[in-house]
């Protein structure tokens, strides 16, 4: 951590950055106030599927950078999963190099402008911000001013790649083209790996394709980052699953010493409660695969889905929030949120609950699905619902959500999207015997180089390690598992 | 993409289609499927693979007309690519030396059931099998079965090859003459459902394997779930071949049957669109 510090204050100390910061006394800086991204109007945005945020102007994002302070010890940073070198690209906006601030982001981020949209940075960086942390006021808009910087790259239409090492001609899998998996992906290449992605489905992108919908993070703008990785040498395969297509066995006869294992969240979870495989009633995986990544809402595509006038979402996390406002875009009369806690506990972002209730969203907190009923031919048609009051806390720390008794009541739907997590994919571990993995099916991995406890090759990270983890945190354990990975091959070779 | 190596009809409205896929045909064992997607805007559907050439490096699917998918694969020809092939999918049946097999087929699905016989056969197994279809014209494989099957018997609905009646009639001649140790049975989910319960009498061990509705077929969207002896299972990753005896058949019907109109309009649809066109 030392070098890092070192690092850092060698940066800070660089003839511009002095520059930067005497341009303006502190006091100044101290006295701006946060700018707010401008946001598409609620009530046109939930008739259609363009992005909510903005983005910030070039003038916007100036005056945000200017609130920063350049800390000489940058507390933000400690937020960061992927250690982004934050003061240094949002000082670099403030001197209007706007390309070189992208280039920052992506000394250490691959996906900046999927991040700067998706990063629930409220509780990462922007928690550890100066002015959060010492001065209770709003914190420097760190993740609208990365977004910024990457969107005026990719923009600009002068991309810039990054600088990779002289090939190795190593070969070393992927498995999964998730956050996680492309993380990874970014770093090996720089080091001059010979990287293959390996993707179950037809689209590369995983949860950033199927999952995330249009108007929190286009898919364009991932494919621009994809676009990125391939230009850095990055293979990519479609349709092929390891452990099905081809045995991990089969790939290392082929050469490749090593794989990251990024294969995401698998099975959706059900409640098990009576009525619950009607039709009409889906996983949040199966109803926003069909919308995101099938299209199934575009008569031109051949995917159909159900998506009808009253629409119950169970469940409080950020899928949840996707889920209901895809409803709420298709046309429904009513989309409405069953979640068993309060808002309080709610696991979605803020700004997701927030856009969502400007939508005409309808929140039933407290509220928990009993049973569903079905017409004739099996659609559902209404659920029983039981309302809910909170107790004591819980081993995850929130209050325990405690029936009411004789609360219960038929509330009318016509499809229904349960979204209430997902168990690690078992193809994977149902592939390698030997690896050792944990009740729940995620896979035991060495928290510093992510590489298995079990088979030395074999590197994970993402959903798989965590059971339900965030784009950036799946970015997060990609990027350490190539470094493990980096030297894991290195100390090979050395011991020959 | 996979090229189309080789296109057969075996009636108007079913075809043999071989298909180049070099790494599935290695990988694949009986009882597996695959996902495949015709375009840029069409489905992904599961079809299960009858056979394979690892050393050729094909696989074969057996397509029969049900709608807008199944029906643009069709009208594909010889040379032409299918988009999308993912496989194999599922768990593989597990083929040992049981003693006696009767194996049952109906319409379609008796492409999927031929590796199985094959496979039984070859662990030396006696292997019985029963055919079913509508009428003459929609039996299929019949030779290749006979090929690995100690005896063959068909039977048509309305009578005009083989004997007369469903294949449970079928089934049930065989159980009453001698000792029958495991039943495989593909088809209709109807067929199955009412082949299981005549197995069911006799306490036979038996096993279906389920064509559901599915999306990515890795485990990830549950699209395909269906109650087996009261607990909700994935077909695509736990199957596709379940107990029949504890596989709610009538949920499945009513599960296959989710977007029945949809699917309806839409293949209207791609004839009205595929007729202009030709």
């Amino acid at each position: 951590m030392e070098n890092i510090a070192e690092y850092l204050k060698a940066e800070r100390s660089q003839e511009w950055r002095n520059e930067i910061r005497k341009t303006m006394k502190t006091k100044l800086r101290l006295e701006k106030v946060r700018v707010e991204m401008s946001e598409e109007d609620p009530n046109i945005r939930n008739t259609n599927n363009i992005e909510v945020n903005t983005g910030l102007s070039v003038e916007e994002a100036v005056l945000e950078a200017q609130r920063c302070i350049d800390c000489p010890t940058p507390t933000c940073m400690t937020g960061c999963p992927v250690g982004i070198n934050i003061p240094k690209f949002i000082k670099k906006i403030e001197k209007e190099d706007f390309l070189g601030a992208a280039a920052v982001l992506k000394d250490t981020n691959g996906l900046p402008a999927v991040c700067g949209r998706v990063c629930p940075q409220e509780k990462q960086c922007e928690a550890q911000c100066f002015y959060t942390i010492k001065l209770n006021k709003p914190p420097v808009a760190i993740g609208h001013l990365e977004r910024f910087a990457a969107d005026y790259e990719q923009n600009s239409g002068q991309i810039a790649i990054p600088d990779v090492a002289e090939s190795n001609k190593i070969k070393l899998g992927i498995v999964g083209s998730g956050p996680a998996g492309l993380a990874a992906a970014g770093d090996l290449a720089k080091f001059g790996y010979d990287v293959t992605v390996f993707e179950a489905l037809h689209e590369i992108g995983g949860v950033l394709k199927y999952g995330i919908p249009e108007f929190r993070l286009p898919n364009d703008v991932v494919d621009v980052e994809i676009e990125s990785l391939k230009q850095m040498g990055v293979k990519f395969r479609t349709n092929f699953i390891v452990g099905k297509t081809a045995s991990f066995e089969d790939l290392k006869k082929d050469g490749y010493q090593a794989f990251f294992v990024g294969s995401g969240a698998g099975l959706p979870r059900f409640m098990n409660i009576p009525g619950e495989n009607f039709n009409g009633i889906f996983s949040s995986n199966e109803y926003l695969t069909r919308v995101n990544l099938m299209n199934a809402a575009d008569p031109e595509y051949d995917t159909p889905v159900h998506s009808g006038d009253y629409v119950a979402v169970i469940g409080g996390g950020n899928t949840a929030m996707d889920s209901v406002r895809t409803a709420k875009r298709l046309g429904a009369k009513r989309s409405m949120i069953i979640y068993r806690r309060s808002e309080a506990e709610m696991p979605a972002r803020v700004e997701e609950v927030k856009h969502a209730k400007e939508e005409g969203i309808e929140f039933m907190n407290l509220h928990n699905p009993l049973e569903y009923y079905a017409n004739d031919n099996g659609m559902v048609k209404s659920m029983k619902v039981q309302k809910m009051e909170l107790g004591e806390p819980d081993s995850s720390g929130r209050r325990r959500p405690i029936p009411i008794e004789g609360s219960e009541f038929i509330l009318e739907v016509d499809t229904v999207v349960v979204s209430v997590g997902v168990s690690p994919n078992p193809i994977v571990p149902a592939a390698l015997p030997k690896l050792e993995i944990t009740d729940w099916g995620t896979i035991v991995v060495d928290k510093d180089t992510m590489q298995s406890t079990t088979i030395p090759e074999i590197f994970a990270g993402g959903d798989i390690v965590r059971g339900g983890a965030t784009v950036i945190l799946a970015m997060g354990d990609g990027r350490k598992a190539a470094a493990g990975m980096h030297k894991y091959i290195q100390e090979k070779i050395k011991a020959n | 993409m996979s090229k189309i190596l080789e296109k057969e009809y075996f009636s108007k409205n079913v075809v043999k289609i071989i298909l180049d896929a070099p790494e599935i045909a290695k990988s694949r064992k009986p009882g597996h499927f695959v996902i495949i997607k015709i375009g840029d805007k069409g489905e992904r559907i599961p079809l299960t693979i009858a056979s394979s050439d690892s050393e050729k490096g094909t696989i074969t699917l057996v397509v029969q007309t049900v709608g807008v998918t199944s029906a643009k694969l069709i009208n594909l020809e010889v040379g032409d690519e299918v988009t999308d092939v993912v496989g194999p999918l599922g768990e593989a049946t597990h083929i040992e030396n049981v003693g006696t097999v009767l194996c049952a087929g109906g319409g379609v699905g008796v492409a999927p059931l031929l590796p199985i016989v094959e496979g039984f056969k070859k662990a030396g197994n006696r292997v019985i099998t029963v055919l079913a279809a509508r009428s003459k014209d929609l039996v299929i494989l019949e030779e290749q079965m006979r090929e690995f099957s100690d005896e063959v018997i068909i039977m048509t609905d309305d009578g005009t090859y083989g004997k007369k009646g469903l294949v449970t009639l079928g089934m049930e001649e065989v159980i009453k003459r001698e000792k029958v140790d495991l039943s495989v049975v593909i088809g209709p989910a109807i067929m199955m459902k009412f082949a299981a319960l005549t197995t069911k009498k006799y306490n036979i061990k038996t096993y279906a394997s389920l064509n559901t509705i599915m999306v990515d077929g890795t485990g990830m969207c549950g699209a395909c779930r269906v109650e087996v002896g009261g607990k909700t299972k994935f077909v695509c990753v736990d199957g596709p071949e379940f107990d029949a005896h504890e596989v709610d058949f009538d949920q499945m019907l009513m599960r296959l049957g989710a977007y029945k109109d949809q699917e309806h309009l839409a293949y209207q649809k791609y004839l009205e669109t595929s007729e202009t066109v030709a």
